[in-house]
């Protein structure tokens, strides 16, 4: 289990990661999403001693990072897979791992089999690697010591189709067995396949998180006519917030409310239905707009 | 777009620690600590000893073709060098002091390269990620890297007094052991084992190959040319030039307390401080 509690990281003026609290825990998956500079990495530094917070404070499995007597051989990190040296073979960056942790040797061609890698390749230098191969050897690097807590920032980056079904698979084996994965993106789809848990993050605060059935879960509705201003001034009239999506509104009411007040104004619908799980995927394409210039219109 | 959206799906409050409020339906076994008794090797609350991690940084020293090259380099240029001096010296001067002094000079330029790489590498190839993240204690990480250092540098000698030994024999002067006792050695092992130490330092200081290289061979070298530029300069220049206070320690003369004196002071501006600066530097900074 990985317990951030109030963590804030301050650069100067710029606040990096803003007091950001959450859990992962054991025997989940636990998706840390948002898009690229919302804090995600430098949390997950934090994590592990690479980075001092300014305040707040991480525990893993209820101690702090830098007591961990042999931390590889509890939490396999794997922050950015081409932080290796690009002169060293796959293999040999297996053995200095091996050792470090104090190792049999055995593992290496353990690991190696496990992110089918094969001989050849692991033979290779770092270099020449694709960014797929990278990432697997990463994910070989973190599972070394058989930790119980899995730490990987952006892993399905550079992977293939057949690469990223691998991962989920492995991710969810190993969650299934009882440890604690958690794992960052900046691609909603990707996480949303392989989470139990989203802890969603923007511009380095937490704007929602929890369940990935409780935030995917249906809420608001969406409907359509055609006298649509009318039906919105109706709409806030009863206090209920709308915004235009696409043809139509779109409102946190269920549909249910939406349709009694279209009744009650005697305003014709060409549409009524549950805004499907838009919710989250709403939010994150506004997270992801701000950061992003050539982004969405608001 | 909406702003309804953006705080409703907040569904657990970041203070909710206990792991049963959000426990899932599906039922997840009682974490099984995931093989870490299964595997063979040391158990996972040991702390790793300093010898390990002295031997992973002699690997990493050598792992690499640059690595490789520059320790067979090192050799090789040894080598070379004992056979050049051998061809141009008389049959008399063939002594295995001069041969040791002969191969001081390319080692010495070498050495602290090397010093420099052993700690810059972790920055410039970013691997300090890995490292600093297996061993967040970073103090257990420089001191394995400088036992480390010390070890090549003593390697080192161990070429040299083969090569040097080696030629003595085959060709040298008939008393060519002379003048070579512990003292010697001392002084010997005195050059390289600061030149290596001066190299980690410049290394921790700036966290960058190219101008810890750079400012290694820059700087005491315009000291150097400064100093026989500018009179005033030329008292304190022995106490503060560490080419300069080192130089005795090529010969076999026997040095004067002041000579000693000189070499600490040099060394503790050259070696000692930029020690101390990059060490603070790099227990503080981030790593990415």
């Amino acid at each position: 289990m990985i317990t951030v509690e109030h963590v804030t990281k301050r650069y100067g003026e710029y606040t990096a990661v803003d007091d950001v609290s959450f859990v992962a825990r054991s025997g989940r998956v636990t998706g840390f999403l948002g898009p690229n500079g919302a804090g995600k990495s430098t949390t997950m530094r934090i994590m592990v001693g690479l980075t001092p917070p300014t305040t707040g404070e991480v525990q893993v499995d209820g101690r702090h990072y830098r007591d961990l007597a042999n931390p590889g051989r509890q939490i396999g990190v794997l922050l950015d897979a081409s932080a290796q040296h690009a002169g060293r073979t796959g293999r040999e960056i297996l053995t200095i791992g091996t050792e470090t942790m104090g190792l049999p040797r055995t593992k290496v061609d353990q690991l190696l089999e496990r992110v089918s890698l094969s001989a050849d390749e692991s033979r290779r230098r770092l270099r020449d690697y694709s960014l797929g191969m990278r990432q697997r050897l990463g994910i070989a690097h973190a599972l070394l010591g058989d930790p119980s807590i899995l730490i990987l920032d952006e892993p399905a980056n550079g992977l293939d189709p057949a690469g990223i079904h691998w991962m989920r698979g492995l991710l969810r084996d190993y969650a299934a067995g009882g440890g604690t994965v958690l794992l960052s993106s900046h691609l909603l789809h990707e996480v949303e396949r392989i989470a139990d848990d989203l802890v969603l993050i923007g511009r380095g605060r937490i704007v929602a998180q929890g369940t990935k059935e409780e935030l995917l879960q249906p809420r608001g509705s969406f409907v359509r006519a055609e006298r649509h201003r009318d039906l919105a001034l109706a709409l806030e009239t009863a206090g209920i917030c709308t915004s235009v999506s696409g043809q139509g509104l779109r409102s946190d009411a269920a549909p249910r409310q939406v349709g009694a007040v279209a009744a009650a104004h005697g305003i014709p619908l060409d549409e009524l239905r549950p805004a499907e799980g838009a919710g989250l995927e709403d939010l994150f394409l506004q997270l992801t707009a701000d950061t992003q210039r050539e982004g969405v219109a608001a | 777009m909406t702003t309804t959206a953006r705080t409703s799906p907040t569904t657990t409050s970041p203070a909710t620690t206990s792991p049963a409020t959000t426990s899932p339906a599906t039922p997840v076994p009682v974490p099984a600590r995931r093989g870490s008794r299964r595997t063979t090797g040391s158990p996972v609350d040991v702390p790793i000893p300093m010898s390990r991690l002295v031997r992973v940084e002699l690997r990493k020293m050598a792992d690499t073709r640059s690595g490789l090259w520059l320790l067979l380099g090192l050799a090789a240029i040894t080598l070379v060098i004992v056979v050049v001096y051998f061809v141009t010296a008389t049959q008399p001067e063939r002594t295995f002091l001069h041969f040791m002094g002969a191969t001081l000079g390319p080692q010495g330029f070498l050495l602290p390269v090397l010093g420099i790489l052993l700690v810059t590498s972790e920055w410039s190839q970013r691997t300090g990620l890995v490292s600093f993240t297996l061993v967040p204690l970073r103090g257990r990480v420089l001191t394995a890297k400088v036992l480390a250092g010390l070890l090549a540098g003593v390697g080192a000698i161990v070429v040299s007094v083969a090569f040097a030994a080696l030629a003595t024999v085959v060709g040298g002067a008939p008393d060519g052991f002379a003048h070579f006792g512990l003292v010697e050695l001392g002084k010997f092992g005195i050059l390289q084992l600061t030149g290596i130490l001066q190299g980690l330092a410049f290394g921790l200081l700036f966290l960058s190959s190219a101008p810890a290289i750079v400012s290694y061979f820059v700087f005491p070298t315009a000291l150097n040319i400064v100093g026989s530029l500018w009179k005033p300069l030329q008292d304190v220049q022995p106490w503060i030039d560490l080419w300069a206070a080192q130089a005795p320690l090529f010969t076999a003369d026997n040095l004067t307390d002041q000579q000693w004196a000189q070499i600490g002071t040099s060394n503790l501006i050259w070696v000692v401080l930029p020690f101390v600066l990059g060490l603070v530097r790099v227990l503080r900074a981030e790593v990415k």
